[in-house]
């Protein structure tokens, strides 16, 4: 927006949304973040942070919806105003999913410190990187409503599904290997889901900020990554 | 490439289809161009009212919506220094044209005030007054039965059933103001002009009023001026929005209080500077 309000408290009202969407967005970027070293590292401490931390989020989670009931009912915003405020709403629900999953990853890091390191487990930080650097970036694109920031990560998402895909597969081909492999293997499959879960809940908020910022809802079919769904064991070719 | 390409094909929510229109134009206005002396007040208006549908005009003060609602049953007339000019059409007709008797055109085209000003005479009679100078009615039951018929229509039979030859000017701003609305369609009119009907009555009696264009809507054909946007998006089905005599933008109150697509609609109802 161009332009102040000229009631400059209702500018203060919006800019507090902002901050609390602001500090919400650095706090679950950081839960992700330590979930996933803490599943590359084997640390139960830093796994447990996460889970005690999360709490934090839910707060704020919170904290925005009263702000934005307040907005709403005493302001009665109208059209960016009115996108903005129910855009807060929504972004602050893809965020405390986000930060639930994050929050499941680090409970099965300590569960996958029960068991032998499998090769795998590589793969989740390269997925925990990507992931983190499309949330970082539609955080960033809200704060500078930048829609073609915004579709981008709504795009990159199937290169996610694909890692998420190709580790589906790998998984299977350890548990057939050696059935000890389960256990660990399952883990890495749900940590891994949870990350592509993030994922989607990140391409959420890109639409988000497309309605926000365009008036428009982002109404094309998003590309989406084989995410391992139709994936089998021992499925015969048919014969060509 | 493909996919950059879908994923910008987005689509407008109030976007129409293919599908015919609902609606018939009921008043149109093409060119329309108002000077008061050497200030130019209104600037090259186009625009269609709706038949049965409520149409808001809002913006600034000065803008010029209260100017064209009065070039709508050319009130402006009597203002000395105003000159119109353009097409103004009631019906496909011309409403300027030399043939037409103004006083017939203010029967179909009536107008309710920003203050109430009912008659200082009986609540009666400040309904059977038009009909009487129209010739409406000829004889004291038809004319009774036109006075019953109003004040329903207006929401205010049972309020002042058993006091009609009562003064009205004794009745609630509210009461007073549904009087007045009374007064304008018991002559039948096609089209009601309102100019900031609620600007002087509490929310409740607001809501009365409200409530009550959305019923006349069935029957008439509706141009509200209002300078509260909530109303405006509370009771009419269109939105214009007027500033510096520009006509900005016509749309589906909807879209124009959630998306409008001119900055300075945007800046105007949400509050900024535009």
């Amino acid at each position: 927006m161009p332009n102040d309000h000229i009631v400059k408290s209702f500018d203060e009202e919006l800019k507090r949304l902002s901050n609390l969407l602001a500090r919400m967005g650095g706090l679950v970027e950081a839960q992700i973040a330590t979930s996933i070293q803490a599943v590359a590292q084997r640390d139960g401490d830093l796994a447990t942070s996460v889970i005690t931390a999360d709490s934090r989020v839910d707060e704020l989670e919170r904290d925005i919806d009263d702000q934005v009931l307040r907005v709403m009912a005493l302001r009665q915003p109208v059209a960016t105003d009115l996108r903005f405020a129910l855009g807060a709403l929504r972004i602050a629900a893809d965020l405390e999913r986000a930060a639930d999953y994050a929050k499941n990853v680090a409970k099965r890091a300590i569960a996958l410190n029960q068991v032998a390191p499998l090769r795998p487990v590589h793969a989740i930080p390269r997925m925990g990187a990507m992931v983190r650097e499309m949330l970082k970036d539609v955080l960033d694109a809200f704060a500078a409503r930048d829609v073609a920031k915004a579709v981008a990560v709504w795009n990159r998402d199937e290169e996610l599904d694909e890692m998420y895909g190709s580790l589906f597969r790998e998984l299977l081909t350890y548990m057939m290997e050696d059935p000890r492999n389960i256990t660990g293997s399952t883990h890495l499959l749900f940590i891994a889901k949870n990350i592509e879960r993030i994922g989607d809940h990140t391409t959420n908020i890109a639409e988000t900020i497309h309605f926000l910022v365009t008036g428009v809802p982002l109404r094309a079919e998003r590309p989406k990554g084989d995410g391992g769904n139709f994936a089998v064991v021992g499925a015969s070719k048919p014969a060509e | 490439m493909e996919m950059a390409r879908t994923m910008t094909e987005t689509k407008a929510v109030g976007a129409s289809s293919t599908e015919a229109p609902k609606f018939k134009i009921k008043m149109s206005g093409r060119g329309v161009n108002v000077h008061y002396g050497a200030k130019h007040a209104l600037k090259t208006v186009d625009i269609d009212i709706r038949e049965n549908q409520v149409t808001a005009f809002i913006g600034p003060s000065g803008c010029g919506k209260s100017t064209f609602l009065r070039c709508l049953n050319r009130m402006n007339d009597t203002i000395d220094a105003c000159k119109v000019s353009g097409d103004l059409k009631l019906d496909k007709q011309d409403i300027y044209d030399k043939s037409i008797d103004v006083v017939q055109l203010r029967a179909r085209v009536g107008m309710v005030f920003q203050k109430a000003n009912p008659f200082p005479k009986s609540i009666y009679e400040n309904i059977v007054y038009g009909p009487k100078i129209h010739g409406l009615a000829t004889g004291k039951q038809e004319l009774d039965e036109i006075v019953e018929k109003s004040l329903r229509g207006a929401g205010l039979w049972n309020e002042v059933k058993d006091r009609l030859l009562d003064s009205g000017t004794g009745l609630s701003g509210g009461q007073q103001q549904r009087l007045c609305i009374a007064r304008a369609i018991a002559v039948s009119p096609e089209v009601i002009l309102m100019d900031e009907p609620c600007s002087a009555l509490d929310p409740i009696a607001t809501a009365h009023v409200e409530e009550l264009i959305d019923e006349l809507k069935s029957k008439y054909t509706i141009v509200i001026v209002t300078h509260n946007m909530q109303q405006a998006a509370r009771v009419s089905q269109r939105t214009a929005f007027f500033h510096l005599g520009v006509l900005v933008e016509e749309d589906d109150t909807a879209n124009i209080f959630t998306n409008p697509r001119d900055e300075r609609t945007q800046g105007y109802i949400t509050g900024r500077y535009g």
